[in-house]
């Protein structure tokens, strides 16, 4: 019997951890006067927040999924950030069996860039913000798409990136990365049909791979004979390679550390 | 690469038996290959590259096409995901015989460095394929390269497209 | 294999004899604007466009869930096939996000190379969006000089790392090689030779009666839409917000650069046009003071940063510490600290940003790609109904498009 992996996560996991380190964290900072203390004061005005702090020189604002709509019509509205730069999410599910969603909000005056996160459960839609910026037309359907977070009111919800009749949820965890049966012989279903699956066989995932016609088919690149007929026949003079004596540049000039004597 | 000297009298050096028509139709086919136009990603830059002003393609007596009735040769440049793949294939359907594919680059030869759940893993899954190109994405010399040694396939053919049977190794 | 197969003609697309007497044609993912895989489905009304439906994901390759299994180094050349044009931009963009995220400072001369490399794709890729832009308008003689112009910028990179479209010449923590000898003289004979290029190309199609008439008032963006949609370079600046990453979020050298942003208040494709011309411009400027900052600068590549960052190659060969941890960085991968990085860039194409959001593992737990081509494309279905069929193809070329960045 093979070793029980969970299907849950199947990302790539490091095959060796050190059994007593602790990863660093990003420092989270207080937000401090000026154009920060204004946003989260506005900001808890009109939402409920459940955290704030400034990482990395943008402001990091953690919200409740109900309220999207309201807190980005504040920032907008109210604060300035009238260009969404980007919205999506974050797959959490096997840990928590929560999706993150997170908009990245820019001011063009002030060169501020905000951060605004929520949580939602898997089942659980959210609220679409089309109404305050055209940009999501695009991003939240690429969020359905990859996720499979559904999107409320949207205009026009339908599958963006992957074929419309594709199943499954590519960016989710527990997706395969080189993708499940169904991708794995979607083209030939389409084009051919089921029947051709044994014609054509399946993809070859191997990259290192090594075939046994391999030195036999790419020997004679630039002399080849048709299928069966015999090389000694063909009358080629062989032209050998010339090497230029000059290298085009010579990367150890002006270093004094001469690894190697030999040329 | 000093197989420019094609003798055309004789079968291309080569020890297959030509008749002189067959000859004279090859010479006509291979040197004015004309391709689709069909790059897809980043290859298809070089493909562009390759027929403007510094390899100039146009001097081989290629000249890129955008009708698929209208070409011989159908260059795949770049990586064929699946949701393409069905248009590739419809695309290779209306091209009218004879034809060629040339497959230009890692992508289109074997899925390249995407070995993701989009990418089809070589475009000879659905389109056989004469010309496979290595490279990522491969200078304009290779594929000017790649058009001499289609062109060197093509004089070894019969004239009659029906005795031309594909190989297929597997 | 000249098997049957299942597809069938396409002729139910064609839909001519509804009541509203409308035209629904399929502005095919192979079409000869060079642009790549966009599917537009259009409906005209006689040669107007009425509604515009554009379709991508036609070069989706997963370049995202890649990202999440595959260590850091590893993913970078995976970066330069996003922007294909304009390859060092984007490896810049996500070595930029990571160097934020691990915190480290990324020595001068490493800074100096990294912006030259970066603005000499710009040139490349402006000259590439003049070309493609003037071969779909139709003025295809632009088409072969712009691209005499991009194989000497071709040149000098191949010179530096040895390939011509994807470069991948740059790392997280600096740049692994040093610029050969001579290149600086290279790239100074391109630079004195680019201007009257490009004079060529404005006296060409500036003041052209028949390129003017293509361009003006075709593809209005007002400012309202612009930043709705999260449009950025050329066509936020080309609506009259005079917004630059370079300059406002300054990253790298570009703090102490001296450079203008051209700012255009027309919100059309001709003023856009004229965008790209000047930006080309401004790069030629930008290098040559580069030119002269890259002898002052200590020959120093690579970060000092142990934990992250291998050694210098002399040292890997010599020390054993530093081939331990050489071999554990390439093998395991370098853990950044946990937490999220959102780095903005100034892309040719627009804002260009990744955000990565690690939990301490070698491979990042969500790696997302800020396209900047993708919300171009969104606003083409805004763009779009009321003009011209012939407009289109300008209107596509205008937002140039990569949909290397659109599908990632």
């Amino acid at each position: 019997m093979r070793k029980y992996t969970p299907k849950d996560n199947v990302q790539k996991r490091a095959k060796y951890n050190d059994r007593f380190w602790v990863a660093p964290t990003v420092p989270r900072l207080e937000v401090e006067e000026g154009h920060f203390r204004d946003v989260a004061d506005k900001m808890a005005g009109s939402v409920e927040v459940l955290d704030i702090y400034v990482e990395i020189g943008q402001l990091v604002i953690h919200i409740n999924p109900q309220e999207n709509l309201k807190a980005l019509e504040t920032l907008r509205d109210e604060c300035g950030y009238t260009v969404c730069s980007e919205l999506s999410a974050i797959d959490y599910l096997a840990r928590d069996g929560e999706f993150e969603i997170f908009y990245q909000m820019l001011n063009i005056k002030e060169r501020k860039r905000v951060r605004v996160i929520t949580r939602i459960a898997e089942n659980q839609a959210i609220e679409s913000i089309v109404p305050l910026f055209d940009m999501a037309k695009f991003a939240e359907r690429e969020m359905y798409d990859m996720f499979g977070i559904y999107v409320n009111n949207h205009p026009y919800l339908k599958r963006i990136i992957m074929p419309d009749d594709w199943e499954g949820h590519p960016l989710r965890k527990s997706y395969p990365m080189q993708g499940d049966e169904f991708a794995s012989w979607y083209e030939v279903d389409k084009i051919f049909g089921k029947e051709y699956r044994d014609v054509i066989g399946p993809e070859n995932r191997d990259q290192a791979r090594v075939d046994r016609y391999d030195t036999q088919r790419f020997a004679r690149v630039g002399k080849e004979v048709p299928f069966g007929a015999d090389p000694a026949l063909v009358d080629e003079t062989e032209t050998p390679i010339e090497y230029s004596s000059a290298p085009l540049a010579d990367y150890n000039a002006g270093k004094h550390v001469e690894l190697d004597k030999r040329k | 690469m000093a197989q420019h000297q094609v003798n055309y009298a004789s079968a291309g050096g080569l020890p297959v038996a030509l008749t002189t028509v067959d000859k004279l139709v090859n010479w006509g086919r291979s040197n004015s290959l004309w391709p689709l136009t069909y790059g897809l990603a980043c290859c298809a830059i070089e493909m562009m590259a390759s027929g403007a002003s510094r390899f100039d393609f146009d001097r081989m007596g290629v000249i890129f096409r955008a009708s698929p009735r209208q070409a011989d040769v159908m260059i795949l440049a770049g990586t064929l995901s699946k949701k393409h793949a069905e248009f590739a294939r419809r695309l290779y359907d209306q091209m009218a015989e004879p034809k060629w594919v040339i497959s230009m680059g890692s992508c289109a030869n074997t899925g390249g460095m995407f070995n993701t759940y989009a990418t089809v893993q070589g475009v000879d899954r659905i389109i056989p394929v004469d010309i496979y190109l290595p490279g990522c994405a491969p200078r304009p010399e290779t594929l000017q390269y790649a058009m001499m040694m289609l062109q060197k396939k093509i004089r070894r053919e019969s004239a009659d497209m029906k005795k031309n049977k594909k190989q297929r190794f597997v | 294999m000249q098997q049957p197969n299942k597809l069938k003609p396409f002729f139910e697309n064609l839909n001519f004899e509804r009541e509203d007497n409308t035209m629904v044609i399929n502005f095919g993912p192979q079409h000869p604007s060079a642009h790549g895989q966009l599917r537009l489905v259009l409906e005209l009304q006689g040669e107007q466009v009425v509604k515009a439906l554009p379709d991508i994901g036609y070069l989706h390759r997963g370049v995202e869930k890649m990202g999440e299994n595959m260590i850091y180094n590893e993913f970078l050349p995976t970066t330069d096939r996003l922007d294909y044009i304009a390859s060092t931009s984007n490896n810049y963009a996500f070595a930029h996000a990571v160097e934020k995220l691990i915190d480290i400072e990324v020595p001068r001369r490493a800074q100096v190379i990294r912006t030259m490399l970066l603005e000499l794709s710009r040139i490349i890729s402006h000259l590439f969006f003049l070309a493609t832009h003037a071969l779909d308008v139709g003025a295809m003689s632009i088409f072969l000089y712009a691209f005499r112009e991009r194989e000497y910028a071709m040149d000098l990179m191949e010179d530096y790392c040895g390939a011509r479209l994807t470069h991948s010449a740059v790392r997280i923590g600096g740049v692994p090689l040093d610029l050969p000898e001579g290149w600086t003289d290279s790239l100074s004979k391109f630079l004195d030779d680019l201007p009257e290029q490009i004079k060529l190309y404005e006296d060409l199609l500036t003041e052209n009666r028949i390129w003017k008439m293509r361009l003006e008032d075709v593809g209005i963006v007002t400012p309202e839409q612009a930043l709705s949609w999260g449009c950025s370079g050329v066509m936020l600046r080309g609506s009259g917000i005079e917004y630059d990453i370079r300059k406002e979020e300054p990253y790298e050298l570009y703090g102490e650069l001296d450079f203008d942003i051209p700012v255009s208040d027309r919100c059309d494709s001709y003023g856009r046009y004229r965008l790209y011309m000047e930006e080309m411009k401004e790069s030629i400027k930008i290098l040559r003071q580069l030119i002269e900052m890259y002898p002052e600068t200590e020959p120093q590549l690579m970060a000092h940063a142990p934990r992250y960052i291998s050694a210098p190659k002399e040292e890997i060969m010599t020390q054993n510490y530093a081939l331990m941890q050489h071999f554990v960085l390439v093998t395991q991968g370098m853990r950044p600290p946990k937490g999220t990085v959102y780095a903005p860039t100034e892309s040719p194409k627009g804002e260009l940003g990744f955000l990565i959001r690690s939990e301490g593992e070698p491979y990042a737990y969500r790696l997302k790609c800020r396209a900047p081509s993708f919300f171009h494309t969104g606003i083409l279905q805004d763009l779009l109904p009321g003009t011209y069929i012939a407009d289109v193809v300008t209107i596509i070329g205008s937002t140039n498009i990569i949909f290397g960045e659109v599908d990632r």
